[in-house]
């Protein structure tokens, strides 16, 4: 089926050929931090997890978000979702591949990460986030794969397939919880060490993820033949609408118990986050910027009449997404590391080659899923079932 | 023997109720063992360091304690660029009380005891969160307590970063080499994308010498086993008032300080 990636119009080559200068020239810059170190980021002493890590943590959410399409369809028979289905477990496969790039141009020793498995730890959280996320991309690669190549056929997926689509459904939350998980666990770091942090991960996932792929949706209709039809797209808005207000409630419960106990180290991330401290405010404007993206998007998502016009709920997915990725992509690491143990402020931004490789590593995992998504919809363009019969 | 229903219903419940006994037996062991109040290790070594805050008065003091680490373990300097302070070594170092015991903070400590500095340095934790989440056992606790680090083996991943509430571990952002002042050919550098931290000296304490900053101290700096009532180091805590940074976090550092009183008054 991959011969299909290899067949595509101008506008698919023209998409093919930018990611792929994006990420060469991320790939570039990469090879510049091999040689140097990482000492070409923003990171410090002080704030020693930045871009990479948080990315990572964003996309693990939009990994797993492809749950919200599993359960409805194979464990409520939502028969809606048919054809939106492998878009989100493809969407998982490109986020994953994502996450390890992540991890992996984050180590500072990157060719002895294969340690991770030569010395397994079953005590480190991070052994187990390794473990999971590979397993997670095995399971999503072989059921998409598997799913699509009998749709080919016109044949009913091979019988060992369901089992596997059951277990991806407990991964998928499991991927998001141990991601939790690295931070929720950690002594001293009071941003992080709440209780719901699984749970905010969850909702935030749950939100970000369908929110992604209502836009891709859009964009693949507009390109190609492929139609998923308009109830998937407004199913996929309502689980938007309930992750977004249970994530928002969520942070609110956050910030109730920072500032009504009032105890310092419980709201000095808060603090450095929405306020600066000490004239240190490098984050408040994006912090802001995601608060303001949170309200447009709920205040579009909440009432139905709103959200039922495509017009106003592709600003609705692009606003939570945008809320989103500042929430966790950005804020939710730094401020777990400012200020720092000592009480003081020491700031992180990235620097530009460290946002070219992040970018590098966004243009690697959307080519990815460029070839997925053309493989797919290929093969129902040839079936002639690209479009959804409800029109 | 012919055992009847009445029998040995009489049996099963004897046993139920023993097995039940041995069971919270077992239990109960467990619960007194880790209930962090009572749960000190026993090994019959666990290394441990007092820093006696009324034996440190000047700058040079200090200076001597910081100096003799860095240039024993090759630490770099400095590294010549505009964000070097962020990528900085450091294995011992000195700050102010404020700093380094954030949440035991007073408005009302003499102006004295505020300036005082404190030197910092890795806590040798007996329940060090750094080596929970090491993802290839690449620092571990040693059993006589030191928390070590194997700069061969780590990847580099900077997770003890995030989880050491001291802020205790540096990380090798660049290549240490060219910023090594006075090379010490007997100890190892490091490569780039490494942590490292103090390791209490473990190289000299394997020759019979004490710590180089204890060493360097003027006795300022005592080191020794925690677990034996008759070293020096239990007999300063036991008729001294000390402290313990974030003891509240259940790291059980082996890291004391004796802060004195009546110097700071005036």
């Amino acid at each position: 089926m991959l011969d299909k990636a290899l067949k595509g119009g101008k506008k698919y080559w023209t998409l093919v050929i930018i990611l792929a200068a994006m990420s060469g020239v991320g790939v570039l810059t990469y090879l510049q931090q091999l040689k140097y170190g990482l000492g070409i980021t923003g990171m410090s002493r002080d704030v020693s997890w930045g871009f990479y890590i948080s990315q990572f943590t964003f996309l693990v959410g939009v990994a797993a978000s492809a749950v919200m399409l599993v359960i409805p369809y194979y464990l409520h028979h939502f028969k809606k979702f048919s054809k939106m289905v492998i878009l989100g477990e493809f969407l998982a496969v490109a986020a994953v591949t994502m996450c390890m790039l992540f991890i992996f141009v984050d180590m500072g020793q990157p060719m002895r990460i294969m340690n991770v498995f030569l010395y397994p730890t079953p005590n480190s959280i991070l052994f187990w986030d390794a473990t999971v996320l590979s397993g997670y991309l095995l399971l999503n690669i072989t059921i998409g794969w598997a799913t699509l190549h009998a749709e080919k056929k016109g044949t009913a997926p091979a019988s060992w397939v369901k089992p596997l689509i059951y277990l991806s459904i407990p991964w998928a939350v499991s991927i998001h919880t141990v991601t939790a998980f690295l931070y929720a666990g950690l002594p001293g770091r009071h941003f992080w060490l709440t209780a719901i942090m699984a749970a905010r991960f969850l909702a935030s996932a749950f939100s970000g993820g369908p929110a992604l792929l209502i836009i891709l949706a859009l964009i693949v209709r507009k390109n190609t033949q492929f139609d998923p039809g308009k109830e998937p797209i407004q199913a996929l808005a309502k689980i938007v609408t309930y992750a977004m207000i249970a994530n928002v409630f969520f942070i609110l419960l956050e910030v109730f118990t920072a500032f009504y106990s009032n105890i310092p180290g419980h709201m000095h991330a808060f603090d450095y986050l929405f306020a600066g401290i000490d004239g240190h405010a490098k984050l408040v404007p994006l912090m802001w910027t995601s608060v303001i993206c949170a309200i447009i998007s709920l205040f579009l998502l909440i009432p139905y009449q709103f959200r039922e016009k495509e017009s106003l709920l592709i600003i609705a997915c692009v606003t939570t997404f945008i809320s989103l990725w500042i929430d966790k992509g950005f804020g939710l690491v730094i401020g777990g590391f400012v200020p720092n143990h000592f009480g003081t402020v020491t700031e992180y931004w990235p620097t530009a080659k460290e946002s070219l490789i992040t970018l590098g590593i966004w243009s690697i995992g959307f080519l990815v899923l460029t070839i997925l998504y053309k493989v797919a919809i290929s093969v129902r363009e040839e079936l002639g079932t690209a479009k959804s019969s409800d029109h | 023997m012919k055992i009847d229903r009445r029998k040995f219903l009489k049996l099963a419940g004897c046993t139920g109720i023993g097995l039940g006994l041995t069971a919270a037996d077992v239990f109960k062991d467990k619960a007194e063992a880790s209930s962090g109040h009572s749960n000190v290790s026993t090994a019959a070594v666990r290394l441990a360091m007092v820093v006696d805050l009324r034996k440190l008065q000047t700058a040079e003091d200090y200076q001597r304690i910081v100096d003799a680490c860095n240039k024993i373990h090759n630490i770099p300097t400095l590294i010549p660029e505009k964000e070097d302070i962020k990528h900085e070594i450091k294995w011992i170092w000195n700050d102010t009380y404020g700093h380094a015991f954030p949440d035991q903070q007073n408005y009302y400590h003499p102006e004295a005891f505020k300036q005082k500095l404190f030197p910092l340095l890795c806590n040798h934790c007996d329940k060090p969160p750094c080596v929970r989440v090491c993802p290839t056992k690449a620092t571990f606790k040693r059993p006589d307590g030191i928390v070590q680090q194997d700069m061969h083996r780590c990847i580099g991943c900077r997770f003890c970063m995030a989880a050491c509430p001291y802020g205790s571990r540096s990380f090798n952002f660049v290549d240490p080499r060219p910023y090594i002042k006075d090379y010490n050919a007997e100890y190892p550098t490091r490569t780039m994308g490494v942590v490292e931290k103090c390791t209490f000296c473990s190289e000299r304490l394997e020759k019979g010498e004490q710590p180089a900053c204890t060493e360097a101290s003027n006795g300022a700096l005592t080191f020794g086993n925690l677990n034996d009532p008759e070293s020096d180091v239990r007999k300063i805590l036991k008729s001294n008032y000390s402290l313990q940074r974030k003891p509240e976090l259940g790291t059980m550092p082996s890291v004391f300080y004796v802060i004195g009183g009546e110097e700071y008054a005036g």
